[in-house]
């Protein structure tokens, strides 16, 4: 039998720093990489276009599903 | 048993909740009234959790603070996430509404004669919004190179005798022979555009963007 404890807020704490951390590498790499899709369609290189939106659409999709987590554990706090 | 000891307490000594106990008040009276983590207390004694929203975000003790702003930096970023996202489909989008069946259009941009050795003209190719540029450095070579500049499209000045195109903007230098960039901001180099020179006539067939 699993007990659904609700988490308490140092839990809470680490769990959002570490959230953060990842969400802001995940940022920083879809900076990079839309700088980089930039440089390479000014420069006539169009076959990375598609997959570079594709990267940057599943870097956001992670970092919705963290976002969703962390709304998921302040609903189980109340 | 009451748990709310800001009532009055009972002063009996055999008050229920007392049962063994040899001071006079009674066990529960030093019982935490909200959750030991929870120091923001609400004017109205409420728990936090029947408080609206704006409460919650802002406490008064310190740890709560904290998680409460790094929480709302994390949805900060993952908006930003969006906004980088969106700019990738932008790119992708622009690229997709661009790409016609590949083929530019042959202009006539001038006869040989018109440009004499060590000059150059401008003309708009291959639409009137891209401007470019025409060199003649010597008798038998012809270059065109797109005029915008690669770094903010500032218009760039061929200067034939020192061997470079120059973006007075940023100083911005390309090498004239080759379009590739050699100094100040502009890292990629200047789009080349294919010529041919049919009898008398020259003719541009097309525009080759570079990266390096």
């Amino acid at each position: 039998m699993s007990i659904n404890r609700p988490f308490t807020r140092g839990q809470r704490a680490t769990i959002v720093n570490g959230m953060l951390a990842f969400v802001m590498m995940l940022v920083i790499l879809q900076l990079w990489l839309l700088t980089a899709t930039m440089n390479a369609y000014l420069g006539g290189d169009e076959s990375l276009v598609w997959p570079a939106a594709a990267a940057s659409l599943a870097c956001l999709l992670l970092n919705a599903g963290l976002l969703r987590y962390l709304y998921q554990i302040e609903r189980t706090r109340r | 048993m009451n748990d709310d000891a800001r009532e009055t307490l009972d002063p009996r000594i055999d008050s229920p909740g007392r049962e063994g106990l040899t001071g006079t008040t009674a066990a529960n009276a030093y019982r935490p009234l909200h959750d030991a983590e929870q120091v923001t207390i609400a004017p109205d004694w409420r728990p936090m959790d029947e408080q609206p929203a704006w409460r919650t975000d802002f406490p008064i003790d310190w740890p709560q603070d904290h998680y409460v702003e790094r929480r709302d930096f994390t949805k900060f970023m993952v908006l930003t996430s969006l906004a980088f996202t969106v700019g990738q489909f932008w790119i992708a989008v622009k690229d997709w509404m661009e790409k016609g069946d590949g083929t530019r259009p042959l202009t006539r941009l001038a006869s040989v004669e018109d440009i004499r050795v060590g000059t150059a003209q401008t003309f708009a190719y291959p639409t009137e919004h891209d401007p470019c540029i025409l060199i003649r450095p010597d008798e038998r070579t012809f270059l065109a190179y797109s005029q915008k500049c690669t770094h903010l499209s500032c218009a760039v000045v061929p200067d034939v005798e020192h061997g470079v195109i120059r973006c007075p903007c940023h100083e911005g230098k390309f090498d004239l022979a080759s379009g590739r960039s050699l100094a100040g901001p502009p890292r990629r180099p200047l789009s080349i555009v294919r010529l041919e020179v049919r009898g008398n006539d020259i003719f541009a067939a097309g525009v080759e963007e570079r990266t390096v």
